[in-house]
């Protein structure tokens, strides 16, 4: 392709800007956790590990991240077997409703956070007459994990029914051609067909329940608190943003190789 | 397949098999039942997903709509079941909702349009121009600051905005300000421009991925030929390259418009809380006032916004470039 020296370098000072855009920020963060001074103003002052440490015997952030990590896990799991059945049926069958059925997965993530957060809110608050007994959904760890499992349900649906568009339908065919039933075709072909796609979504699925905040907000309740909401009703108090500096560096050195290997993982 | 079958099963066994309705293994049984009945199979995988999403996500979503029709109770301040249309009027008919939701979706396209000035010429470098060896890495680049976290982005912007004094709180302001503040000698300050510039940083990869997708896929003889018609570069980019990435914009454009329209804490962290920059927190201030209805009624908005856009984008082919 034919194109001039200039466009080309145009081109590729562009493409440097925009990774400078995106990993400035970050590097200013990841720099000012180090920084002497308890403030977030640019020059830092020197290097300490003071804040490090600081933050590491402070109970909030710690007890925040546990329960991130349990939120996150718990909902992964609703999400990824909601997900893949989904997948499997939109995949292989055809039926009445097909379309609105992908409408439905992507709806959660596509209506803004507070328009989920403030109904889910209002029906855990409910109590609801089931003839039997009187429900009421309550808030805590358990409404969090039924809120996050709602939205992560679509990205566990989109990795696992793009392998399976990938993949052949004659594969299912040979096997039952070859004798096996329909639980050994599942166990020995279908299942190692999706199961990398399975890691990956769950590893996104466990990164979108763990950064989440609108939602939670709404459905956490007074007693709970993620590590998200930590980050939300500190930085704002003056004595600490340099312990914020931590906790936010933190997270990205924990999450961005998380995602890094889901990406290998999608792709095999 | 791991397993290997013993000898090939012939059409004598399957008969055999068929006589033996209730065998020692019962999960033939089920595995029959399965086979004959389709519509069993597709029941059962679809029955979980489809009620969870009912149950918990639509159910509440149209509570949320009728209790939009619901009157306040003036003196408890709790809705009652006294149907009204009351809230919908004052919704529609308040001038501070109506500006701050312009304002709002103004905001929501400014995301994208800076999205996709970016995301174009990147997306070409990337799928185009650079070497091949170093694309993948380009890309995972790219990606990789999607993961770093909505807070902590979130606060990053914040962190680089600060501007030198007159701060909120005295903490931030020490030294001279945020990096843009005392490196460029610049900075756009708590304000909606910086609100665009961190909703654009935070959404940027979902652009980015479709795009590239897209010019990943365009044939480089496409590009050739629109030059050997005497087409210049700026022709080619108007008349080849837009149309055949319009579904991808479109893709695209899903998660900057849609997350971009219903956000509000970012905006309200980055302008520092000074004003209402984002309609959520209208609808959020609204809820705690407390006026539940009145707030339901409002959520109405970005919901027909959302809804009217995706079948729109579903149109423009967007679902099938996700």
């Amino acid at each position: 392709m034919r194109t001039s020296r200039l466009s080309k370098a145009a081109l590729g000072a562009i493409t440097g800007f925009t990774l400078l855009f995106l990993y400035v920020p970050l590097f200013v963060v990841a720099r000012l956790s180090f920084t002497r001074a308890n403030s977030i103003a640019w020059p830092p002052d020197g290097w300490t590990t003071t804040w490090w440490r600081e933050a590491w015997r402070t109970d909030g952030p710690r007890e925040a991240l546990v329960n991130s990590i349990w939120v996150a896990l718990a909902a992964t799991a609703i999400a990824l077997v909601l997900g893949t059945l989904a997948a499997f049926a939109l995949q292989r069958y055809d039926f009445f409703g097909r379309n609105a059925i992908s409408f439905l997965m992507v709806l959660p993530i596509a209506l803004p956070g507070i328009v989920t957060g403030i109904a889910l809110q209002s029906t855990f608050s409910r109590r609801i007459d089931l003839g039997l007994f009187e429900l009421r959904v309550g808030f805590g760890f358990h409404s969090l994990v039924i809120a996050h499992a709602t939205f992560c349900v679509v990205v566990a649906y989109n990795n696992v029914i793009a392998r399976l568009r990938r993949s052949s339908p004659n594969l299912l065919d040979a096997s039952a051609d070859l004798g096996a039933h329909g639980s050994q075709t599942f166990r020995h072909v279908t299942f190692p067909l999706v199961r990398s796609a399975l890691v990956a979504g769950g590893i996104l699925a466990f990164a979108l329940s763990f950064d989440e905040i609108v939602v939670t907000t709404f459905t956490a309740g007074s007693g709970y608190q993620t590590l998200p909401l930590w980050i939300f009703a500190n930085f704002a108090r003056p004595t600490s943003p340099a312990v914020v500096n931590v906790v936010a560096t933190f997270v990205m050195v924990v999450s961005i190789p998380l995602a890094w290997l889901a990406q290998r993982l999608g792709d095999a | 397949m791991g397993q290997r079958l013993e000898r090939t099963p012939s059409l004598t066994d399957a008969t055999a098999a068929a006589g033996r309705a209730t065998s020692s293994r019962p999960l033939r049984g089920v595995n029959r039942a399965f086979r004959r009945h389709r519509a069993l199979g597709l029941g059962t995988v679809l029955t979980p997903p489809v009620a969870w999403m009912l149950v918990v996500y639509v159910g509440s979503l149209v509570v949320l709509v009728f209790s939009a029709f619901f009157a306040l109770d003036g003196v408890t301040q709790k809705p009652t079941t006294e149907f009204t249309t009351d809230n919908l009027t004052d919704a529609v008919t308040s001038a501070s909702a109506l500006r701050l939701l312009a304002w709002t979706v103004a905001t929501a396209v400014a995301v994208t349009a800076v999205c996709v000035a970016l995301a174009l010429p990147t997306g070409f470098f990337v799928a185009k121009i650079a070497p091949r060896w170093i694309r993948r890495g380009l890309m995972v680049s790219i990606m990789l600051p999607l993961w770093a976290g909505y807070m902590v982005k979130t606060y990053a912007w914040r962190t680089m905005v600060a501007p030198a004094g007159g701060n909120r709180f005295a903490a931030e302001g020490r030294g001279g300000g945020g990096f843009l503040a005392s490196v460029l000698g610049w900075t756009p300050g708590y304000s909606r421009l910086s609100v665009v510039i961190a909703l654009a940083y935070l959404w940027f990869p979902y652009m980015m991925l479709p795009i590239y997708a897209g010019l990943d896929r365009l044939p480089v003889s496409l590009l050739d030929a629109s030059g050997d018609l005497g087409a210049r570069p700026w022709r080619t980019f108007r008349s080849v390259i837009v149309p055949i990435l319009l579904p991808s914009i479109a893709a695209g454009s899903i998660f900057t418009f849609s997350l971009s329209l219903g956000d509000y804490l970012l905006p309200r962290i980055v302008v520092d809380g000074k004003q209402r920059v984002m309609f959520g927190e209208f609808i959020n201030s609204t809820l705690g006032a407390p006026n539940q209805p009145l707030a339901a009624a409002y959520t109405l908005f970005p919901v027909v916004i959302i809804v009217v856009y995706l079948i729109a984008m579903k149109r423009a082919g967007a679902f099938e470039n996700l």
